[in-house]
This record gives structure tokens, C-alpha cells and sequence, in this order.
């Protein structure tokens, strides 16, 4: 299988401190990838750079087979703007437009940026919704849905694009337990047809269950890469081990 | 003052009440624009430029509008009849100096210009706020989807940024509505001058009471206005 996305030594740095250092990986067509790791380990950057919210300092990334990052610098803004919409990124706090509807949160992009018939955009919208269950909520406002729902018209939102690569970055950190699981719900069902996902989390239940390759990254390095099975059964690491020993129970 | 006189009066003060809103649709026409763009200019990553504004809105906002008023109105020809005035520039401020019966379009420009002037900085403050007070998230989540920053500041930010600065806004406005009776200090012919005039004639504070009153309609009205205008943006928080 192809690999939708290729991180070969990325380094970055905010002055002195060096938020990632050597990160190296790869992400296979329809491979689910969970990063876990202590707070400040670096996901999160990680996944900024990766998304190009962050500028690296350093190593080569490639996103679906296109150089993004190359030994001479980053490619020109054009090239990067094409790269950007083949990737998809939820945020922790879901970053919806407050002032649009629902809807239009999610007709917005295809239809300014890729100049999609807004008929056209429209369905594709409420086909997302129903697939969110959020089929009724079209006219809502974001602030007139619970965090999960939000979430959900975020990832929705996302899909608009059609990206070929998703990111999430602590997709479930700012709700509540209860509302976690429809999220994880649909990470599922989006895991189940094909799509190529990287997920920073904390939810360890999660990253077990559903991703097919676990990350664990401290001060910036990934310390241990395997099949969850590996991690959370036998890992080779000291550290990976002490770490989850309280998930492990 | 009989009730007649009252009257006529009043008939008298509507046909001034004219200059006064020109005056104030006039200031708000450019200085709300004018405002966005300095604030733009504060906000701007090249330093001097952000500073060099920064200096604007501190001599704006630091020193009397009716002392900028005066300033700008003589500023031409002052510096017209001076004998350093480089050649150029003297023909230039000729003809921007209208005399005769042009005086008036001449009085209401300058005045016009001194309100712009003044009014764009107290703007640039308030949308400055009301920008920076956007989530950075929202930045975010417009360039992932793949948003200009152009688009990305008209379709994202500046709607936002309205509704927050409403409140704000809607104090300027009203405070500027009182503050055309400045130009009368330049004899601009407006409400104030005729208030004072026939108060003169009368020797009776009635035509100031009635100045005071067109004053107290125009800002209730605007003051609904805004609260309709708040209202209307309240379906997203």
C-alpha cells in the first residue's frame, strides 16, 4: 500500500527548546495511527507540522506521495495549498464559525475554496450530517449544540473536503465521557471505511481498539512505534510500560 | 416665547438639522472604513508602519477635537501664505482652498476632514479589539479548509468581529451625533448655530432647550438602532 504520509527527521524548535527532535514515520493508506504520549512530549506540534499550522525546522515530509517538506525548505505556496486540501484536521476545541449555521459551516470551504455548486455542496453537507447523525441540527448554530454535536459538525465539516488524510488533534479532551464515545463512534465508522487517520489522544481505550499502530512520544522523540497489541501487551520500552501501567491496571 | 414663536422656531431648527446629519453621515461614511484600515495598519508586522499609527491614534485621541478642527481649517491657508511653501505645494493648497462662494464646500470639508480624521482612530481602537479578541483557532480552522486570508478576514473574521463591536461602536456614533455641534465654533451653519443665534434674539434659553431636545432624539433613535442591531446578532454567541 501506498503511504499517504512520509516524516522522515522533522525537527522543530520554539528558541531554546526543541519540541521535536528526529521524528521519524510513516503512515500507510488506510492505517489508523494513534500518538500517545505524556503532555509536552510533542503530539501536538507534531501534528501542527504535519498540518502546516506549524512551520518544521527541519526534515522531510510528504503527504500523499506529494514532498511537502523537502531538504531544500518547504515548496511553494501553491503546491502547499494543494497539499493542504488533500489533509483534514479536528481541533480540540472543535474551532467551528460561531456566526454560521451548521450547514454552512460545512458548505463554506468546498464552495469558496474549491467553487463547488452550492446545490451540490448542500447535499453532500446533509449526507455528511445524517452520516454524524446530526441530520436535524442543519440550521442549528454551533452554539446551540452540545460539544459532541459540535465536534461531530467539525469532523463533518472536515470530510466537506474530502481529504485523504485526517488529523485529530485531542478530538475528545474538551468533552465529557459520555459525549466522548459518540466521538470515538464515528472515529470508528470512518476507521472501518478506509480513511487514513493520525489521532493525537489520550483515550488509551481508544488507541488500543482502533488504531492499528500506536505511537508513544516523550520530549520530543517517538520512543516506541508497534501494533497496540505490542505496547499495551509486551512493550519494549521501560517507560512505555510505566506509562500505561495505570491504564493497565 | 409664545407657542407660536416655539413653533416657527422649530420649523426654523429642522431646516439646520440637515447640516448636522450631513455633517454626521458624512464622518461616519469614511471614518468607519478609514478606522478599519488603521487598525489594520496598527496591527501590521512591519514595525514602523504599526508604530507610526500608533503615534496617529495618541495625537488623535490625546488632544481636543475642536482644537484638530481649528487646526485643519487653517492649517491651508496658513501654511499656503507661508513664505517657505514649496511651489508645488502652494498650488496645491490653492486649490483646495475654495474661496467665495465655494467657502462653505471649503468650511464643511475641513471640518469633514478633522471628524474623519479624529473618528477613524477612536474606530481603529474599537475594531482592533474587537479583532484580536477573535479566537486564533478560528485562523486555524479557516487556512486547514483552505481559506485566503483574505477570504479567511471577510467571510470568517469580520462578521464576528461586528457583532462584538456594536457596543462600542454604538457609544462613538451617539457621542459623535453631540459632537457636530463643534462645527459651529467654524460658523458651519447647523443646529447649534441657529440654537444659539435666536437665543440671542429672544434673549431666552428656549431655542437651547430645543437644540438640546433634536440632540436627545437623534442619540435615543440611534440607541434603539443599535439595540435592534444587537438584537438581530444575537442568534450566535
Amino acid at each position: 500500500m501506498a503511504n499517504m504520509l512520509e516524516v522522515k527527521g522533522l525537527q522543530k524548535s520554539f528558541g531554546e527548546l526543541d519540541v521535536l527532535k528526529d521524528i521519524t514515520f510513516d503512515v500507510a493508506q488506510g492505517e489508523v495511527v494513534a500518538v500517545i504520549g505524556p503532555s509536552g512530549s510533542g503530539k501536538s506540534t507534531l501534528l501542527r507540522c504535519l498540518t502546516q499550522l506549524e512551520r518544521a525546522d527541519g526534515g522531510t515530509v510528504s503527504v500523499c506521495g506529494e514532498p511537502m517538506l523537502t531538504a531544500e525548505g518547504y515548496r511553494d505556496t501553491k503546491t502547499l495549498h494543494q497539499i493542504r486540501l488533500k489533509t483534514g484536521l479536528v481541533f480540540q476545541n472543535f474551532n467551528l464559525f460561531p456566526h454560521m449555521s451548521v450547514l454552512r459551516n460545512i458548505t463554506e470551504a468546498p464552495t469558496v475554496v474549491l467553487k463547488t455548486d452550492k446545490a451540490q455542496a448542500q447535499a453532500r453537507a446533509k449526507e455528511l450530517l445524517k452520516k454524524m447523525g446530526l441530520e436535524a441540527k442543519a440550521d442549528a448554530y454551533p452554539c446551540e449544540l452540545s460539544g459532541g454535536q459540535q465536534q461531530r459538525v467539525s469532523i463533518a465539516r472536515a470530510l466537506a473536503l474530502s481529504p485523504e488524510i485526517l488529523f485529530f488533534d485531542e478530538p475528545t479532551s474538551a468533552l465529557d465521557p459520555e459525549l466522548t464515545g459518540e466521538i470515538l463512534a464515528v472515529i470508528k465508522e470512518l476507521a472501518a471505511e478506509g480513511m487514513t487517520m493520525v489521532i493525537v489522544t489520550h483515550e488509551m481505550a481508544f488507541a488500543r481498539d482502533v488504531a492499528d499502530r500506536v505511537i508513544f512520544m516523550e520530549h520530543g522523540v517517538i520512543v516506541e512505534q508497534g501494533a497496540p497489541s505490542q505496547l499495551f501487551g509486551d512493550s519494549a520500552s521501560d517507560r512505555v510500560k510505566q506509562f500505561l501501567a495505570r491504564f493497565n491496571g | 416665547m409664545t407657542s407660536e414663536e416655539i413653533l416657527h422656531l422649530l420649523g426654523l431648527m429642522l431646516q439646520y438639522l440637515m447640516p448636522t446629519l450631513k455633517l454626521f453621515g458624512a464622518t461616519l461614511l469614511y471614518a468607519i472604513p478609514l478606522g478599519m484600515v488603521v487598525a489594520l495598519m496598527k496591527m501590521c508586522r512591519f514595525k514602523p508602519l504599526s508604530w507610526l499609527t500608533n503615534l496617529y491614534i495618541l495625537i488623535m485621541r490625546g488632544t481636543p477635537l475642536l482644537l484638530q478642527i481649528i487646526v485643519v481649517y487653517y492649517s491651508v491657508p496658513t501654511i499656503r501664505s507661508s513664505a517657505s511653501c514649496p511651489a508645488g505645494l502652494r498650488t496645491l493648497l490653492e486649490r483646495v482652498e475654495l474661496k467665495g462662494d465655494a467657502g462653505d464646500v471649503y468650511m464643511f470639508r475641513m471640518i469633514l476632514l478633522a471628524f474623519v480624521l479624529n473618528y477613524a482612530a477612536y474606530f481603529a481602537e474599537i475594531f482592533r479589539g474587537g479583532i484580536e479578541s477573535i479566537p486564533k483557532g478560528q485562523y486555524e480552522a479557516a487556512a486547514m479548509l483552505g481559506f485566503t486570508r483574505l477570504q479567511t478576514f471577510f467571510r470568517i473574521i469580520l462578521p464576528q468581529v461586528v457583532k462584538r463591536v456594536i457596543p462600542a461602536s454604538s457609544n462613538e456614533v451617539i457621542t459623535l451625533v453631540k459632537d457636530t455641534s463643534l462645527a459651529y465654533a467654524m460658523g458651519y451653519m447647523e443646529i447649534m448655530y441657529i440654537a444659539k443665534k435666536q437665543m440671542t434674539t429672544f434673549s431666552s434659553l428656549t431655542p437651547l432647550f430645543l437644540a438640546g431636545a433634536f440632540y436627545f432624539v437623534m442619540a435615543t433613535v440611534l440607541t434603539m438602532l443599535f439595540g435592534l442591531a444587537e438584537k438581530k446578532l444575537d442568534y450566535y454567541k
